[in-house]
C-alpha cells in the first residue's frame, strides 16, 4: 500500500471546441474499485480512454506504478511499451464485447491469445487454461472450439471478462460491462465480476450509468457532469448523502422497485 | 481486560442536509454532538423521532458525511480521524474496526444467504471452509432454518433479511459496533437470540453505539443512554 497504482493529474480532453473532460484528478491504489458515474455525455468514457492510454489528453498526466519497472507516464511510453502494458498488466472490458473478442477466431483461440501474448507457448497447457477460465466465467466448456458470433450477448461479455483475466492483470478498466443487457444476464454478470474483483485483489476503473451496478461493484465514485468531477466521495456516502445538485438529482432520479 | 481509554470518540460532530431541489433549503439534525464510548460499553441514543439518532450513528460510520466536528477510532495504537478522510482510510476502518447493522439488507443476485454472511470473514482472509462454519452457527443461532441457507435472501420474509443482515454484520468481531434498531420486527424468541448476541460482544469488550425502540432490549443490551437532542426548528422544519 505504498504507492498509488494509478494516478490521473489535472486530465483534460477537448473534440474541436467541446471539453469531453477537464481538470481530472484521483489516485486509485491497490485493491480499489472506483466508478465514474453521470449521465450520456459526461465524459466518463472519454476519461477511461484516457486513462487507459487509448486517447491523448490534451493537458494533465496519468502515472501507473508498474510490477517491476517503477512508475511510468503513460501518454509518454512508446506505442510498443503501452500496447505491452495493456497486455500484460491491464484488461479492459468493452461494453461491446464484439470490440474486446475476435469474432472470427474460436472462443478458446480469444483466451489463449492473451496467454500467448504475455510468452505462453506450451499448446496443451494454454487450451486448459483457456478451458478453465470458460468454467469461471461460466461457460460450457464445450463450446470452447465455437466462435463468439454464435454466442448470445451474455456469454461474449463473460469470455470477454475471461479473456481479459487469464493473463492476470492488475488493473482492468470497464466501460458499461453490462450496458444493453438484459437484466437476469446482467445479473449474473455482477455476480460473477463481483466475485473475481474480490478473488483476484484486482483493481477496477469502471464506466457506468447505472448508480445499481455502482452500488454493487465498487468502493468509490466520481460523479461527472460536463466534462467535469462535481462530487467525489465513498460509494455508500455519495449515494446516500449526495451532496452536489446533480448528484441528488442522479440519486433522486432512481425508480423505486 | 479493563481498558479506560475509548474505543470511539467524538466531539463537536454538526451535521445539516441541504436540498438543492428546495432550493438549497439546509436542515440542521446534529450540532455539537459529543460522546465516548469504551471497550465492553453500550451506549444507547434516546430522544423522540426526528431527532437524529440514525443520522448520528450513519456519520459515525462515515456512511453520512459531517459537516464538521470530530470522529476518532481507536486502532492499531492510535487515533484514526474520520471526518474528512480519504475514502480508503474509512474503508478500512470498516473492514477491521467497525461494523454496522442495519435494519436492511440490501440483497445481492444470486448470492446464497451463508455466503452473504460468511463473506465480510472471507475476506479478512479467513479460511473459506471456517468462514462457511461460522456463517452457518450464526445462521442456525438467528433461528434461519438450514433449508433456506443455500438459498438467495430475496425470497426471504423481512424478519429472515434481518437476521441473515445481522449474521453478516456480527461474523467479524469488531471491536466498535454500530447497531440501528436490529431486532425492529423481530418476534420474542428471534429477538432474543439478537439479544444475546449483542451481550456476548459486548462482555466481550466490543464498544457498541446503537439505537432501541424496544425498552426491553434496552434495558439487556446498555450500559449507559445518550439523549439525541432534537435540532433547534426556528422555522418548524422537521426532517
Amino acid at each position: 500500500m505504498s504507492a498509488p497504482l494509478l494516478s490521473a493529474r489535472d486530465v483534460g480532453k477537448r473534440f474541436g471546441g467541446r471539453i469531453a473532460c477537464r481538470d481530472v484528478s484521483f489516485d486509485l491504489w491497490p485493491g480499489e474499485v472506483l466508478g465514474i458515474v453521470g449521465e450520456s455525455g459526461s465524459g466518463k468514457t472519454t476519461l477511461l480512454n484516457c486513462l487507459a492510454g487509448r486517447l491523448v489528453p490534451d493537458s494533465g498526466s496519468v502515472t501507473y506504478e508498474t510490477r517491476s519497472a517503477g512508475s511510468v507516464d503513460v501518454h509518454r511510453l512508446s506505442e510498443a511499451r503501452r500496447r505491452l502494458l495493456a497486455r500484460t498488466e491491464w484488461g479492459f472490458v468493452n461494453q461491446d464485447a464484439r470490440e474486446g473478442l475476435r469474432m472470427g477466431v474460436s472462443a478458446g483461440a480469444n483466451i489463449g491469445e492473451r496467454l500467448m501474448a504475455v510468452g505462453a507457448r506450451h499448446y496443451g497447457e494454454i487450451r486448459g487454461q483457456a478451458a478453465d477460465w470458460m468454467a469461471r466465467v461460466e461457460i460450457d466448456i464445450e463450446r470452447l472450439d465455437d466462435r463468439p458470433t454464435s454466442y448470445s450477448g451474455g456469454m461474449r461479455q463473460r469470455l470477454q471478462i475471461a479473456r481479459n483475466l487469464v493473463s492476470r492483470p492488475r488493473l482492468v478498466f470497464m466501460d458499461e460491462p453490462t450496458g444493453g443487457l438484459d437484466v437476469s444476464v446482467q445479473a449474473r454478470i455482477l455476480d460473477l465480476l463481483r466475485g473475481l474483483v474480490e478473488g483476484l485483489h484486482l483493481s477496477v476503473v469502471l464506466v457506468t450509468h447505472d448508480l445499481g451496478v455502482a452500488r454493487l461493484l465498487t468502493h468509490r465514485l466520481m460523479v461527472m457532469q460536463g466534462g467535469s468531477v462535481v462530487e467525489q466521495g465513498l460509494t455508500d456516502q455519495v449515494l446516500d448523502d449526495p451532496q452536489h445538485p446533480y448528484t441528488q438529482m442522479l440519486v433522486s432520479s432512481i425508480l423505486p422497485v | 481486560m479493563t481498558c479506560s481509554q475509548p474505543a470511539l470518540r467524538v466531539s463537536g460532530l454538526a451535521k445539516s442536509f441541504t436540498v438543492h431541489a428546495q432550493g438549497g433549503m439546509a436542515l440542521p439534525v446534529l450540532r455539537d454532538v459529543s460522546l465516548a464510548v469504551s471497550p465492553g460499553e453500550c451506549l444507547a441514543l434516546v430522544g423522540p423521532s426526528g431527532a437524529g439518532k440514525s443520522t448520528l450513528l450513519r456519520s459515525l460510520y462515515g456512511n453520512y458525511r459531517a459537516d464538521s466536528g470530530s470522529i476518532r477510532v481507536r486502532q492499531d495504537d492510535a487515533w484514526t480521524e474520520l471526518v474528512g478522510a480519504e475514502p480508503r482510510t474509512v474503508l478500512d476502518v470498516r473492514h477491521r474496526t467497525m461494523g454496522f447493522v442495519s435494519q436492511f439488507l440490501r440483497v445481492i443476485p444470486r448470492v446464497s444467504a451463508v455466503d452473504i454472511v460468511a463473506e465480510p470473514l472471507r475476506r479478512r482472509g479467513t479460511d473459506p471452509l471456517e468462514a462457511l462454519q461460522r456463517a452457518e452457527f450464526l445462521l442456525a443461532m438467528l433461528g434461519i432454518p438450514p433449508r433456506l441457507w443455500a438459498l438467495p435472501p430475496a425470497t426471504f420474509s423481512g424478519g429472515e433479511q434481518q437476521r441473515v443482515n445481522i449474521a453478516r454484520s456480527l461474523i467479524v468481531d469488531y471491536p466498535i459496533l454500530l447497531l440501528d434498531e436490529p431486532t425492529a420486527s423481530l418476534d420474542a424468541a428471534n429477538r432474543d437470540g439478537v439479544v444475546e448476541l449483542i451481550c456476548r460482544r459486548r462482555d466481550a469488550g466490543a464498544a457498541i453505539v446503537g439505537i432501541f425502540h424496544d425498552t426491553d432490549v434496552r434495558d439487556a443490551v446498555a450500559t449507559r443512554v445518550h439523549e439525541v437532542v432534537p435540532p433547534a426548528s426556528s422555522a418548524g422544519v422537521s426532517p
